[in-house]
């Protein structure tokens, strides 16, 4: 699915990934977790293709294809979907209009025939129950207003709309309740099949009691210093991440 | 006509050149509407003098006293001198050297739209005004008006068993010259100002409209304005009377061919609301912006004005995405009580256009209302101005008046400006003003992306939505037009 090696990438002159090296297969689910400004949210942006970030080094293929080399927009269309961690407020244009944008975009991208305007609404509103959200959603302008833990919702309501192959869920968990919380994992869970991975990015064990992963690393610094199973969050979740680090916040080992 | 200004007004100060070469490739455009039609014109020599006063009048065979008006307000003119206060740079016109008449030859009188001179059939199927499907399909009237003559006239069965006058101006003055007399000048005299004074004596032709009492007008009035004769300037003159108790909706679209030379165009639309009717205006303005580099493009100097009576409401809904300049101020003078007056603008300029428009709200009568949305997109190297006066008179007791101004910028090399004046003479005015600027985000553009959307919609989405309050204002074809427009005006070989 994607092949990420020796990533580095700066921000302005500063490093802040200094080497990733991750795969990810078909069907996987790969949680990142790590501290605070370790470069989680970057990692997820450079595969989204965000232009601030500067890839100094390393390789990305994506489906046997150079990520790196392609615009945002393809990334998107080839099936690469970033649920932000900060969902961005579009006025005046409604979440329906948006996603049968991105949706008929993405079609074209693949192909097939644009959806038409009740096509589109009978699939969404399918979709909409996958994350229980209200129809009323639909008409309301791109995140305006909604609360965060709406925000959030309607990112994995836009993944579960567009059908990418990987998803990258950026702390999609912070700002839930719990139930919500429940209500979210249980739509990524529908989502899963073996065609379709997962790059999980969360601070907390709770999200991955529900969305159980198939592997754990832990990036630090810019670096992912360990990997582990499922059992390696339970760890985490105990002990913090002192063990790992040294008091640089760099990798002890 | 002379030149706009020269293009190191600007200089490389304000950014890198990679990121100014970004944001030109960005909001670069082309205009869609550049041919120009091969009709036979009937013109006037070149110049203003009493004479072409004359010529026009006589041209249009009309009456004495219009005649003498336009003497009149020739002669007024001629004292007055050009406006200097509004926030555009352009060198001075010379009013000599411009034709004031360009009429395309008819030739016979026209029964129906199949009569129509094919070529200029042509060319409003260019502008996408097919007559016929229009005709046939919707539910709007069109009068076309093509440098200066109304061409074409739809649905007047139909209007006529209401009661309703719509049609060219010229023929309003030969056939209700009793109206026109009563009404030309009510609204805008032509003392009024130096455009408004040139449109009085050399206004070549327009639309007239009058709306009986108690009659709402079953359709949609629209009229096409092109400026088509290279050269010429357009003064169209629009008069619209709406008698007590009725309601019209009039829509105004507007398109020129592309020209190296910069056109004038001095339009004049009055409105004279009596008590308990309802105006509403809709303009799609889409004049020749003059290309990437700021040559040619049309100078769009209009004065519209409304008047209401008691219980009257006029609404202004205007979306201007053309001209080289553009100075306008649709104005409503609430003089009866509860009275309402609204004006919903969208104003987009990009690479060396110039806008200064906005609108005077003057609550004279009690109880009078009015509200302003402004919606000011600026792209490439463009000035934008939003210029707003808010009167309340002595005797306007609980008048009231909402304001909102917003400007979004994208780029950095263009410039909005907003210049709100208050003028209140009674203190239990409540008047409320709102203002915002903001840059189209890279967080908004890059959350579109990610799903999958081109950069071109994606900007066209973003600004389509910022400008929502004023489109919903639009009747519904003319929205989408209007969303068209915001798109082409901001096209650009992004990627
Ligand atoms: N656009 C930017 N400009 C400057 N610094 C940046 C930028 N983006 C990220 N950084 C810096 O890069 C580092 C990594 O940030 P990132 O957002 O990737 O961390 P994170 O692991 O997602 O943290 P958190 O857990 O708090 O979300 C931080 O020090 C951050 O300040
Ligand atoms: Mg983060």
């Amino acid at each position: 699915m994607i092949s990420i090696k020796n990533l580095h990438t700066s921000v302005e002159e500063t490093e802040i990934l200094k080497g990733i090296d991750l795969e990810v297969k078909p069907g996987e689910v790969h949680a990142i977790m790590g501290p605070n400004g370790s470069g989680k949210s970057t990692l997820a942006n450079v595969l989204a293709g965000r232009e601030e970030y500067e890839v100094t080094a390393g390789s990305v293929e994506f489906n046997g294809r150079n990520l790196l080399e392609m615009p945002a927009e393809e990334r998107a269309r080839e099936g690469l979907f970033l649920a932000f961690q900060y969902p961005v407020e579009i006025p005046g244009v409604s979440n329906a209009n948006f996603l049968k944008a991105a949706l008929n975009a993405i079609r074209q991208h693949r192909g097939e025939e644009a959806f038409d305007a009740m096509d589109f609404l009978t699939m969404v509103k399918e979709r909409l129950q996958l994350v229980e959200m209200d129809q009323k959603f639909l008409q309301r302008a791109v995140n305006v207003g909604f609360s965060g833990g709406e925000k959030k919702r309607n990112e994995i309501f836009q993944m579960a709309v567009l059908e990418p192959q990987l998803g990258i869920l950026d702390e999609t968990d912070s700002g839930l309740d719990i139930d919500a919380l429940k209500i979210v994992a249980n739509g990524v869970n529908k989502l899963r099949n073996p065609q379709r991975s997962f790059i999980i990015v969360t601070h907390y064990q709770r999200l991955l009691d529900y969305i159980v992963p198939d592997f754990v690393h832990v990036l630090a610094d810019g670096r992912i210093i360990k990997s582990g199973g499922k059992e390696l969050a339970l760890y985490l979740e105990k002990n913090g991440y002192d063990d790992l680090l040294n008091g640089n916040g760099k990798a002890a080992v | 006509m002379p030149k706009p200004p020269a293009k190191n007004d600007y200089d490389d100060k304000f950014g890198s050149a990679e990121e100014q070469q970004t944001v030109e490739n960005l909001t670069k455009s082309e205009y869609k509407w550049g041919f120009t039609t091969d009709i036979e014109t009937d013109m006037a020599p070149k110049g203003l003098n009493e004479n072409i006063v004359r010529f026009i009048s006589a041209k249009k065979e009309e009456p004495e006293w219009l005649l003498q008006w336009r003497l009149k307000a020739f002669r007024h003119w001629q004292k007055m001198v050009e406006p200097k206060w509004p926030n555009v740079k352009y060198p001075p016109i010379d009013f000599q050297n411009a034709y004031y008449y360009a009429a395309p030859k008819p030739q016979k009188q026209l029964e129906s739209l199949d009569e129509v001179d094919p070529k200029l059939r042509e060319t409003f199927d260019k502008l996408g005004i097919s007559i016929m499907e229009q005709k046939r399909l919707s539910n709007v009237a069109v009068d076309a008006v093509m440098d200066s003559v109304s061409v074409a006239t739809t649905f007047q069965g139909e209007l006529k068993k209401h009661g309703i006058i719509f049609g060219a101006f010229s023929e309003a003055v030969k056939n209700h010259p009793e109206l026109v007399r009563k009404y030309l000048g009510s609204v805008v005299p032509y003392t009024d100002n130096f455009y408004a004074a040139l449109n009085s004596a050399v206004f070549s032709d327009g639309s007239f409209c009058y709306i009986p009492k108690g009659v709402r007008c079953p359709m949609e009035l629209s009229t096409y304005f092109r400026i088509n004769a290279a050269n010429t300037g357009q003064f169209e003159r629009t008069l619209i009377v709406a008698d007590e108790g009725a309601n019209v909706s009039y829509l105004e679209g507007c398109t020129a061919p592309m020209r190296d030379e910069n056109q004038l165009h001095a339009a004049v639309v009055e409105i004279y609301v009596h008590k308990e009717a309802q105006v509403k205006y809709s303009t799609v303005q889409n004049w020749y912006p003059g290309d990437e580099n700021g040559v040619g493009g049309v100078y769009n100097f209009v004065t519209k004005r409304a008047i209401t009576h008691e219980n009257a409401k006029v609404s202004w809904t205007q979306v201007e995405t053309g001209s080289a300049i553009t100075w306008k101020y649709p104005s409503v003078i609430l003089k009866g009580d509860n009275s309402i007056g609204e004006f919903y603008s969208v104003a987009l300029t990009n690479n060396y256009q110039q806008a200064d428009t906005g609108t005077k709200m003057m609550h004279l009568g009690k109880n009078t209302r009015s509200t302003i949305i402004s919606k000011g997109i600026s792209a490439g190297k463009s000035q934008n101005s939003y210029r707003g006066l808010v009167r309340v008179g002595k005797n306007a007791e609980n008048a009231r008046n909402f304001s909102q101004c917003d400007s979004l910028l994208i780029g950095d090399q263009c410039g909005a400006h907003t210049f709100p004046y208050l003028e209140i003479k009674n203190p239990t005015a409540q008047v409320e003003h709102e203002a915002t600027t903001s840059k189209i985000g890279d967080d908004q553009i890059f959350y579109l992306l990610q799903r999958g959307i081109s950069e071109e919609d994606a900007i066209n989405m973003i600004v389509n939505g910022y400008c929502k309050e004023v489109f919903r204002e639009l009747p519904m074809e003319f929205a989408v037009e209007a969303q068209k427009l915001l798109a082409v005006s901001l096209e650009g070989s992004v990627g």
